[in-house]
């Protein structure tokens, strides 16, 4: 066998160091979250969420190899098929599902539950890259364009209807991967000025103080700018328009959000209305990881996540734990290796030669990116209380297969990269 | 098309890590307050509250201990089922009751639902061991133990004093910061003058506990913990046994009743009457009953033998006498008549010598002796010469101790008044007054005020024949032994030692044959004594007796006062016998004098 066919020499090192290095982070972490010093405990106790995360684990690197095994064709060619069946599977899901935490988002075989959600988010990658990757594609074309939010949009409806808001929000992620395969910026610049005008909803009382501003501004435009008909209408329509997000945003915070959802945007904008009820987690996640000062308080050491101040302290919460015991450089260390892996995933996407393998690379990262900020902007407060996991940390087998998954697909397609033609 | 579209999102990936890396950085490092936070979190300052120390009798008799008490606290967030009805039973409350408990718990200034804060304070022992074993039906309340005083005895309430809560005052006023809100403190008598010494030392255990408030072991292995280190034990000078008997005689009367020992300047008895049974202030009904007794006009919180400021009458004339020996204007063989043109007398004597007059308590004679004096014509204007006699003669009689605060160990003593001719310029206003204004005093009434317990120092005084150790109920503090400095120092008066054998020789002819025969004399012990009766119009007079025995080598001096009684002869002299009797011999054998002291009637008969 020649060099450059050993699978092993052709794998990119550097991901999966990096990959070994946050599930093992990840493992030690979830220990501490759980350690209890008066019992005698250690981390390979299969009663004990770190043991079973071992085993996780163990399972994630039988996964990686069968992976590695299957043909590189099998994944795309497939893609489809997957596609129809996670989504039979999340339409099952809330018939015949499991209730856990609130969540009907589990399906039980024995004992033993997965959530078909982590493996959607895989599937999904999988059909939107072979859609953008297929013959005729256009960016430009609004058919395509249609097609591909619906293949992200209906895994949303259907999690949706499990009522995990977390996952379902994953999936817009996507739309980082579609703007990277061309799709016109409007509809991110959109995206964060409605984001924008959301918060700023929040953050003041009245509404009509913003509708004063929008038509002040409004005014302010069409008095200095030219005087075309054309102008004058497209600022009119985008004023109503903004204005009418805002009431629709007031709306839905105050009548569709249930009050549990409402609570938790309300205390994003002031976590101090309620530090004992709603703003507990955030107003707690925020105590222990500010607690661990520079250095943090040492392994094993954590007051706040050990003794159950911080709630899913080994799952959402997981990052408080390494806020707590390792401090500021703990957590400079962890946001590092987040970064490098991201951009590795990235430098690993373009260096693709179908478009397939690219935007699947593509959305790895975006899912990635988008668990990773959304995971440790609500442990610091930047963002509502939303139960998604930190990848590779968080206690769970199915979210650390589901990454382990996409992950190594991407390794696979990667190494084998110089035998596909060349379709762009 | 898709130009620098890879490097814009690898921007924003590093964007959002910096991002993070910032506020992070912020809360973290830059700001200390969520280190705090988390603390007060998980760490958990158990207080342990000192024992205070034990008070005893100076026969090491207990008569001031601690005794358990339980509060029951709720931790409003763990409450889970609960059945009122069935707390209501445990608890002897009523619905009312139980509706008010938690208001008054969410009212409090340190309640969170998450901590446990007091629901009902001072469970007795009894109510503990019917609640003790029900407690684990009731999720989310807790029993914490701390200990309250308890005394073997319903007497000596006023020298002991009590222990309560401190108030707002106290603690604004602490500027060591010693107590915290909640902590008790001595209020008054020894409790309070012995405060720093009874109170101990708190202790601290820093724990560590979970969200749920469970405990999770010691912090940093107790690195910073202190143990609680008892408060001192104080052994008085009281003897409980004459102390009791004391108080028995004074029931149903107003006065008090002061004994020392005049080698040392221990008390061995103080009796303020009325008074009220210590346990009333301890406990649960603390509040009630402080209330009741705050308000009983009789007023059993004034401690009389202290604070109750009267005129001495006729015991006076010792002093009197004492004083114009040293100043040389008489000797004892010096007589007067018993002209009764400016002041009364009793009958039956008219031209007596020192001895005689103090023996009888002549009133006329006195009124010549303060005479030569106060007028010894060292000045020719008769205000002057009285102005400086008057000078010396205050000199003297404040060497007796009267006149300003003993410096007992006891809270709120008043010292009494012994006019000198600044007081007396102001009362009259800055006019002239001179001998004829002020002749009373001569025998102890006008203007002169002291309390009991200056009347039985001065008993001490003429007993140990010309010095006194300031009057002390502690006589040994902790392992020390010793009572505090001040007190084992003697204290001599401007009078030469022998002048004091006259007043010696008359008080013991006042009991053998004098005023005081009747009622003070004993059958084996030689009691010097003096009789009192203090105008009290338009009231019956006030009864008065000091008293010392044996006559050499005494072992107790006394000052009975009642108020209200008549002759000095009648209440107080009986009483005051009864108490050296009891002291020096351990039981009384005059069953007719103690049946006609509790009996009361000092007035009804012709005597």
């Amino acid at each position: 066998m020649r060099r450059e066919d050993d699978i092993s020499v052709k794998l990119d090192w550097t991901t999966i160091l990096l990959f070994v290095a946050l599930v093992t982070l990840g493992w030690l972490n979830i220990f501490a979250a759980i350690y209890d010093e008066t019992a005698d405990q250690t981390i390979w106790d299969l009663s004990l969420s770190s043991g079973r995360q071992l085993m996780f684990i163990a399972a994630a690197a039988v996964i990686v190899i069968m992976i590695i095994i299957i043909d590189m064709r099998f994944y795309e060619t497939f893609a489809y098929l997957f596609y129809g069946l996670i989504l039979v599977l999340l339409f099952l899901v809330p018939l015949i599902g499991k209730e856990v935490g609130g969540n009907k988002a589990w399906i039980g075989v024995g004992s033993f539950g997965v959530q078909p959600s982590e493996f959607a988010k895989f599937i999904t990658a999988l059909a939107v890259a072979k859609y953008i990757g297929s013959v005729g594609f256009r960016m430009d074309n609004l058919r395509n364009q249609a097609v591909l939010f619906a293949l992200i949009g209906v895994p949303i409806i259907l999690i949706q209807l499990q009522k995990d808001t977390g996952t379902a929000l994953v999936f817009t992620s996507f739309v980082l991967v579609f703007y990277r395969e061309g799709m016109s910026p409007f509809l991110l610049i959109v995206g964060v000025c409605a984001a924008t005008i959301f918060v700023l909803t929040l953050l003041i009382p009245n509404p009509l103080y913003l509708h004063a501003a929008i038509a002040i501004i409004l005014i302010l435009l069409i008095s200095f700018g030219k005087k075309k008909f054309k102008r004058i209408a497209i600022l009119v329509i985008g004023a109503l328009l903004i204005s009418g997000v805002i009431v629709s945003v007031d709306y839905v915070v105050n009548n569709v959000l249930k009050p549990h959802q409402q609570n938790r945007v309300k205390v994003l904008v002031n976590p101090d209305i309620d530090p004992l009820g709603v703003g507990w987690n955030v107003t707690q996640s925020k105590i222990a990881i500010g607690s661990g000062g520079l250095n943090g308080k040492g392994f094993l050491r954590g007051t706040q996540t050990k003794f159950d101040f911080v709630p899913k302290q080994s799952t959402d919460f997981i990052f408080c734990t390494i806020g707590e015991e390792f401090g500021w450089i703990g957590s400079l260390v962890v946001i590092g290796l987040f970064v490098a892996l991201l951009l590795r995933v990235i430098f690993l996407a373009e260096r693709q030669k179908s478009r397939f393998a690219r935007a699947y690379g593509y959305s790895v990262a975006c899912i990635l990116f988008f668990h990773f900020a959304i995971n440790i902007s609500m442990t610091v407060g930047l963002f509502p209380v939303i139960g998604i996991p930190l990848p590779f940390f968080s206690y769970g087998g199915s979210s650390l297969w589901g990454f382990t998954i996409l992950l190594f697909v991407l390794l696979k397609l990667d190494a084998h990269r110089s035998q596909v033609l060349q379709r762009v | 098309m898709n130009e620098g579209r890879r490097e814009i999102i690898q921007l924003v990936f590093v964007l959002v890590g910096l991002i993070f890396l910032v506020k992070l950085f912020f809360i973290q490092v830059l700001d200390n307050k969520y280190a705090e936070l988390a603390d007060s979190n998980a760490i958990l300052r158990q207080v342990e509250y000192p024992f205070r120390g034990l008070i005893t009798d100076r026969h090491g008799k207990l008569i001031v201990y601690n005794t358990p008490e339980y509060d029951l606290t709720a931790i409003v967030k763990d409450i889970k089922n609960f059945d009122s009805t069935k707390f209501c039973q445990v608890f002897e409350l009523s619905r009312e009751d139980l509706r008010l408990k938690f208001k008054e718990m969410k009212k409090r200034k340190e309640y969170s639902p998450v901590k446990p804060t007091l629901f009902i304070d001072q469970l007795s022992n009894l109510d503990f061991a019917r609640v003790q074993d029900r407690l684990d039906e009731f999720s989310g309340f807790y029993i914490e133990s701390r200990t309250t005083r308890a005394y073997t005895t319903s007497a000596l309430a006023n020298a002991l004093g009590y222990v309560s809560e401190l108030s707002k005052d106290q603690l604004e006023r602490d500027e060591k910061t010693f107590y915290r809100q909640g902590d008790y403190i001595g209020q008054s008598g020894i409790e309070s003058y012995y405060e720093e010494q009874l109170r101990g030392k708190r202790g601290v255990r820093f724990k560590l506990r979970n969200v749920k408030g469970v405990e999770k072991g010691s912090f940093k292995n107790g690195a910073y913990d202190t143990l609680a280190i008892p408060g001192q034990d104080l052994v008085s000078g009281i003897d409980l046994d004459l102390q009791q008997y004391g108080e028995l005689l004074m029931k149903g009367k107003s006065g008090s009743i002061a004994a020392i020992e005049p080698s040392s300047g221990e008390v061995l008895a103080l009796v303020s009457g009325p008074s009220y049974d210590p346990n009333l202030l301890t406990g649960s009904k603390y509040s009630s009953n402080f209330r009741l007794i705050s308000n009983d006009t009789l007023k059993p919180l004034f401690n009389r033998p202290l604070m109750a400021q009267y005129r001495p009458g006729s015991i006076f004339k010792i002093a009197q006498a004492m004083t114009a020996l040293q100043e040389k204007v008489i000797t004892p063989e010096t007589r007067f008549r018993c002209d009764k043109s400016l002041i009364g007398c009793h009958a039956g004597h008219d031209n007596q010598d020192l001895r005689g007059a103090i023996a009888n308590s002549c009133n006329p004679y006195f009124l010549g002796v303060l005479r030569k004096m106060l007028n010894k014509g060292v000045s020719n204007s008769p205000f002057e010469d009285t102005r400086i006699g008057l000078a010396e003669w205050n000199k003297h009689i404040n060497s007796f101790g009267f006149g300003s605060n003993l410096g007992i160990d006891l809270p709120n003593e008043k010292g009494g008044l012994i006019p000198t001719p600044a007081y007396y310029d102001q009362a009259y206003d800055n006019r002239p007054w001179k001998f004829s204004n002020i002749y009373s005093i001569a025998i102890g009434e006008g203007e002169n005020l002291v309390v009991p317990i200056q009347m039985a120092n001065f008993a001490a005084i003429i007993a140990n024949r010309g010095y006194y150790y300031t009057p002390h109920l502690i006589k040994a503090i902790g392992k020390d032994g010793k009572p505090l400095p001040k007190y084992i120092e003697r204290h001599y008066t401007t009078i030469d030692s022998s002048y004091f054998r006259i007043a010696v020789d008359a008080m013991q002819q006042v009991v053998e044959s004098g005023t005081g025969q009747y009622r003070a004399r004993l059958a084996d012990i030689i009691v010097c004594g003096k009789t009192g009766t203090v105008q009290n119009d338009p009231l019956p007079a006030h009864s008065v007796f000091i008293a010392f025995a044996p006559r050499d080598n005494p072992k107790i001096a006394i000052s009975v006062y009642v108020e209200d009684a008549g002759q000095g002869a009648r209440a107080a002299a009986s009483i005051a016998s009864l108490m050296i009797e009891k002291y020096l011999l351990g039981k009384t054998k005059r069953q007719f004098i103690e049946d006609y002291v509790l009996a009361g009637k000092f007035l009804d008969q012709k005597n």
